[in-house]
């Protein structure tokens, strides 16, 4: 550890005002804190602080991320070869994944941290964590098959348009990760929807066998179906929905991976129980609601279905509950997830052009969540002053 | 009498809690310093020259925008020097004590008979005036102000915080005499927070002018603040005083002797001290005495008061005015490698994001390190965690950094002051200078109110 400290100690003037390399002081700056706690000290005001900070918060995202993100590389192999017929082994069906996956990491991330150091250089301040998390997410969100150059667009447009405009990490109104999917889904459709998308090599050509169908469970939802099936037409049951082999974009798929990401994030209490509650609940009370008035079959699915087809539950978890975009109040959480909830199911059932609903309804929510909070805070407000007034009289 | 159970707070586990016992019975300071800088918006005006004799009680120096606001000499000595900082302001008042025995003697008020007048200038000439907040804004209240209320509280809920109970069991007779002479400052009963199995209970609710609270709870449940909360929020265009009951034990003694009362019992605390426990001490005693040979290693950092609010002296500094505590912590100025990703069973923190939290019992040594590098908001809630006034803090503090003048008024900037905020300044995640950006906000809607 000393020789390592040793070895940044002597290239670190390089990197300071008036170094060769000043240039790049935000990048070192990134680097050296991700090795080493830095050695500031409080000068003012509480003279020790809590352990937690943005680092340790975002590292434990992506953590919670990661179950989720590797069923989605063993999936994406899964589908694919199921799709096509031919015969894999795990290792084989891992190593699909992996070589369909990680170029999207690679380039999100590039993309993502290339755009925040820069940034971070013109604005003089510290390279923001937020941008790790936006960029492991932003692939899970999408199919396997988008084109690489679409992933950069898109991370590029979130990143800059979606956040940086606004000040940076924590300014930013709209989740960055779920912008760079609707700007994917409104820009390229063909790559973002339909019956082909989801299943790996279909786009690319690959013959896939008889009786082949690439439809999501969501999208055979919305097409009329009772019951759904894979990619081959076998029956899947309420359990095959929860272990997610089924296509979809990489992360989603997995309610299982998805949970064990939740339980971590309950644990450690940086994901909001309030929010996963709450639109848990809206998403109960609407999809009952909805299964009460059932006019066509759509409406008719369990309410249960509703939690396990789509990202409902990878929204619930990772995307709602972005602080940043969430409403901040208490009270607000619950009112914001609670219509989160409610939202993701109207959108999917009474909207004809397009199923999957979370990512709108969570976008929709996100700008009115400042309005939320506005009215929580401004009951606090309105306390205050009557009790002004009626101490006066 | 009432119950007040506190549940939003936070209890921070420190190692290195004063026993109680009085470890050091009679300590000469070598040297006495009192800061203005204490005292938020004063401009202080030496009464006298470096060099020029005190007697225990004499003036050193007063308020340039209310005279009559002294603050008196601890000790008799010389006036050693006046330290300067920058634009020339005055950082300390110097004292050097010598063996004589001068005091000056102040006229004492009948306390059955005297009025309100004469209460305050009492108060005022025997230099006891300062020990007065004023809220809003924690400044001196001016002499002429009428409070609507007057609260203390008995309980110190912070960090390593001294033991009142043990302090003040046996000077309730001081006490009580105290009480009776500030209850004339007010038309309503004093307010008075105490623990809740408290041995002062009866000798203060005897006196017949104080209302009693029961208060219970995490940290900041001892806070004057958040009895103030509780009890009666402060309104805008209100005036609460609070005093500190050391400041009242002081008062009480001075009614029956005529003379400054300075002596103090402060608790040493904190994990780089070999023995914790009470010293009897004066009012602003340099602290090297105290503290050298009792160091557990030498890079430390010397707090006068709590770790949350207290001032750092220094090694070779002064035990504040307002300070009933002194605490030592390691200092934290060295790297970790790759210290956010380890499991962390050494560090504390409020959340669970570090494995440490199993433990509930476990007490820590915690350095002054920063522990991360300031960012935007980004955590939401946690604030609220640790605040159990009925405002929302984090809203505040942004109200305060875009300088929304109504906004912060609305949002109740004066129902707080520094210290009631403090736990939200440890627990945030972006590391936000939660106490300055309040205290600038106090200064700001005191100049716009003035």
């Amino acid at each position: 550890m000393k020789s390592v400290r040793k070895l940044v100690d002597k290239v670190k003037p390089n990197f300071e005002k008036g170094g060769k390399l000043h240039f790049l002081h935000s990048f070192f700056d990134a680097f050296e804190t991700f090795l080493f706690v830095p050695d500031k000290v409080t000068h003012k005001g509480a003279h020790i602080r809590d352990a937690i900070d943005m680092k340790r918060t975002m590292i434990l995202v992506v953590v919670a991320l990661f179950p989720a993100f590797l069923f989605g590389i063993w999936n994406t192999g899964y589908q694919h070869f199921l799709s096509t017929g031919a015969e894999a082994g795990f290792w084989e069906t891992v190593v699909y994944g992996l070589w369909k996956v990680i170029p999207l990491y690679i380039v999100a991330y590039a993309v993502g941290i290339g755009i925040e150091v820069i940034i971070a250089q013109i604005n003089k301040h510290e390279v923001n964590e937020g941008v790790f998390v936006s960029a492991f997410l932003i692939p899970l969100l999408l199919p396997a098959d988008i084109p690489l150059w679409m992933v950069a667009l898109a991370t590029g447009f979130a990143v800059l348009i979606g956040k940086e405009v606004f000040g940076g990490t924590g300014m930013n109104i709209l989740n960055p990760a779920l912008l760079a999917r609707a700007f994917l889904f409104f820009a390229y459709p063909s790559w973002m929807s339909g019956d082909k998308v989801w299943v790996s090599g279909i786009m690319r050509g690959d013959v896939p066998v008889d009786g082949f169908t690439g439809a999501t469970p969501l999208a055979q939802a919305a097409s009329g179906s009772s019951s759904f099936v894979d990619v081959v037409g076998n029956q899947l049951s309420t359990f095959d929905l929860i272990v997610g082999a089924i296509p979809g974009s990489i992360g989603e798929t997995s309610k299982i991976a998805i949970l064990l990401g939740a339980g971590l994030l309950l644990f450690t209490g940086i994901g909001n129980w309030r929010i996963m509650f709450s639109m848990l609940a809206g998403g109960i009370i609407s999809g009952v609601l909805m299964n009460v008035f059932a006019v066509n079959s759509f409406m008719a699915i369990p309410w249960y279905d509703h939690l396990l087809i789509g990202s409902f539950l990878f929204g619930m978890v990772f995307m709602a509950t972005d602080p940043v975009t969430a409403a901040q109040t208490n009270k607000g959480k619950y009112i914001y997830g609670f219509l989160i909830g409610v939202m993701v199911i109207i959108i999917r059932i009474l909207n004809p052009a397009y199923p999957e609903g979370t990512m709108l309804a969570i976008l929709l929510m996100n700008v009115f969540a400042p309005l939320i909070d506005h009215y929580v805070v401004q009951a606090n407000i309105n306390r205050r002053m009557k009790r002004m007034k009626k101490i006066k009289a | 009498m009432s119950h007040i159970k506190i549940s939003r707070g936070l209890n921070i586990r420190l190692q290195g809690e004063a026993v109680n016992e009085i470890i050091v019975h009679n300590h000469k300071a070598a040297s006495i310093g009192i800061s203005p800088c204490e005292f938020p918006g004063l401009v202080s005006k030496p009464a006298l020259q470096p060099g020029e004799k005190l007697a225990v009680g004499s003036v050193v120096f007063y308020d340039k925008y209310q005279p009559d606001v002294k603050f008196v000499s601890p000790v008799s000595g010389v006036l050693s020097e006046i330290v300067r900082g920058e634009k020339r302001k005055i950082l300390y008042y110097l004292i050097t004590p010598d063996d004589s025995t001068d005091f000056v003697n102040f006229n004492i008020p009948d306390i059955n008979t005297c009025s309100r007048d004469e209460v305050v200038s009492f108060l005022c000439a025997s230099g006891y005036w300062p020990a007065f907040v004023r809220r809003p804004f924690g400044t001196i209240p001016g002499p002429a102000e009428n409070p609507d209320s007057i609260f203390v509280s008995f309980i110190d809920t912070a960090p390593l915080a001294p033991d009142y109970e043990f302090l003040m069991a046996d000077k309730t007779e001081a006490l009580q005499q105290a009480f009776l002479l500030i209850a004339k400052l007010c038309s309503t009963k004093v307010q008075v927070g105490l623990a809740k199995d408290s041995r002062l209970a009866d000798a203060l609710s005897k006196t017949g002018v104080v209302d009693i609270h029961y208060v219970s709870g995490p940290h900041p449940a001892g806070n004057v603040g958040t009895l103030i909360n509780k009890i009666r929020p402060l309104n805008k265009g209100e005036v609460i005083f609070t005093i500190h009951p050391n400041d009242l034990l002081s008062i009480g003694i001075t009614l029956k002797t005529g003379r400054y009362h300075a002596e103090r019992v402060v608790a040493l605390t904190g994990s780089e001290l070999k023995q914790t426990g009470y010293v009897k001490t004066i009012l602003g005693a340099n602290v090297q005495g105290l503290i050298e040979k009792n160091l557990v290693q030498p890079d430390v950092r010397v707090v006068s008061g709590n770790v949350l609010t207290g001032i750092n002296t220094g090694l070779n500094g002064y035990l504040g005015f307002k300070h009933a505590q002194i605490t030592v912590i390691p200092e934290g100025k060295k790297y970790e490698m790759l210290g956010w990703i380890m499991p962390g069973f050494n560090k504390f923190s409020m959340s669970h994001t570090y494995f440490s939290w199993l433990f509930r019992n476990k007490k820590y040594r915690i350095d002054t390190n920063l522990k991360g590098g300031h960012r935007n908001y980004v955590i939401t809630g946690e604030y609220e965690k640790v605040c159990p006034l009925d405002i929302y803090p984090q809203q505040l503090i942004k109200a305060i950094i875009v300088k929304d003048i109504d906004k912060m008024e609305q949002l109740g900037i004066y129902e707080v002051l520094e210290e009631d905020l403090a736990l939200c300044e440890f627990v945030c995640t972006s590391k936000t200078e939660v106490q300055s950006i309040l205290r600038e906000g106090l200064d700001l809607m005191r100049s716009e109110m003035s």
